[in-house]
């Protein structure tokens, strides 16, 4: 029975199967006898004739706050609006600092979002004093700032102030996601001052 | 639900057993001589009519004149539970004589009460603050505490 050949281009048969691939490779090795040109050939060119003037702070101080890692460090419930904070809906990454460390060593902020008690506190002393310099501080909410509504008890720190230095206090019980990310950049501007000559006092 | 027991019938069958032990039942509770603490509660932990088996909580309060210590014990067979309640009236030195022997639940609680309020539990193998820290200034649940920050 004869096979009904379909309109269109249909290859039945091998030989001219082969004869048809030989005929595509002929045809792109008769379009590929020269080089591409290297599409960012420009860029040595532009690179060479661009100079970049800036002072060690303003580079120092870029650097420095846009890639802020926070330890990852949460003793009570302003932990969750953290939690928030670098989730999706706000999304801390934006401002360069999504990384939470789990080790003090690699970070350069400490957010403490809660209440700290006198039995904890040589525990945060020593995570904030683990930290390589230059590291800032962020007090998260009441208990943070002040006790909060602990703040006469026998057994809560009164504000982390008492422990160790805090750059940015943000009020709330808890603080909304937006006041956490408002506190961040209000400690970045903070950054953007600082000078290389006031180190260490 | 778990079935509360009635103090009043418990204290008669009390009373037959320890004459004296009972100082004051009611339809929720049943105050007890601390003396005789350890031998009511191995009673209703050993009976098997009251099989209390699982001692919930211990907790304590402080009336001013004396210390008051409150036992939750239930039990998971029968499905109900009793509060006993005992008095200290030292204020000076306090002291009641541990469960520890009969529940190992009153390990942690024991060494709470002792760390908030002060009162000793005679018996128990490790009596030590558990919360506070050794040197924290008094018992800063005693309604006479003075201090914070």
């Amino acid at each position: 029975m004869a096979v009904e050949k379909l309109p269109g281009r249909y290859i039945y048969d091998d030989k001219e199967l082969d004869r048809s691939e030989g005929e595509g490779i002929e045809a792109l090795k008769a379009h590929s006898q020269d080089v591409i040109p290297d599409p960012d050939k420009w860029l040595d060119e532009e690179l060479k004739a661009n100079i970049l003037l800036t002072s060690v702070d303003a580079l120092l101080n870029w650097a420095r706050r846009s890639s802020m890692w926070p330890v990852l460090f949460a003793p009570a419930c302003c932990a969750f609006e953290l939690i928030c904070t670098a989730a999706s809906r706000f999304d801390i990454s934006r401002f360069g600092m999504e990384i939470m460390r789990a080790s003090p060593r690699q970070a350069d902020l400490m957010i403490t979002a809660g209440t700290i008690t006198w039995k904890m506190a040589p525990q945060v002393k020593r995570i904030y004093d683990q930290m390589a310099e230059p590291k800032w501080v962020i007090a998260m909410g009441a208990c943070a700032i002040s006790g909060g509504i602990f703040t006469g008890s026998y057994a809560v720190v009164p504000g982390y102030n008492r422990i160790i230095p805090v750059d940015v206090y943000i009020p709330g019980c808890p603080p909304r996601p937006e006041a956490l990310l408002h506190g961040i950049r209000t400690l970045q501007s903070k950054i953007a001052k600082r000078s290389l000559l006031q180190e260490g006092k | 639900m778990t079935v509360a027991l009635s103090g009043k019938e418990i204290a008669a069958k009390l009373e037959k057993q320890f004459p004296g032990s009972v100082i004051e039942s009611s339809e929720d509770s049943l105050l007890i001589k601390p003396e005789s603490l350890l031998d009511v509660a191995s009673f209703l932990k050993t009976t098997p009519e009251f099989n209390c088996d699982y001692l919930t909580t211990i907790t304590a309060v402080d009336y001013r004149d004396y210390f008051e210590a409150v036992y939750i014990l239930t039990s998971l067979e029968h499905n109900h539970s009793l509060k006993l309640k005992t008095r200290c009236h030292d204020r000076k030195n306090p002291s009641l004589p541990s469960v520890f022997s009969l529940w190992r639940a009153a390990d942690l609680q024991e060494r709470e009460i002792f760390d908030l309020f002060g009162i000793k539990f005679d018996g128990h193998p490790n009596m030590k603050r558990i919360v506070l820290w050794e040197g924290f200034p008094g018992h800063p649940l005693r309604k006479d505490w003075q201090g914070g920050n």
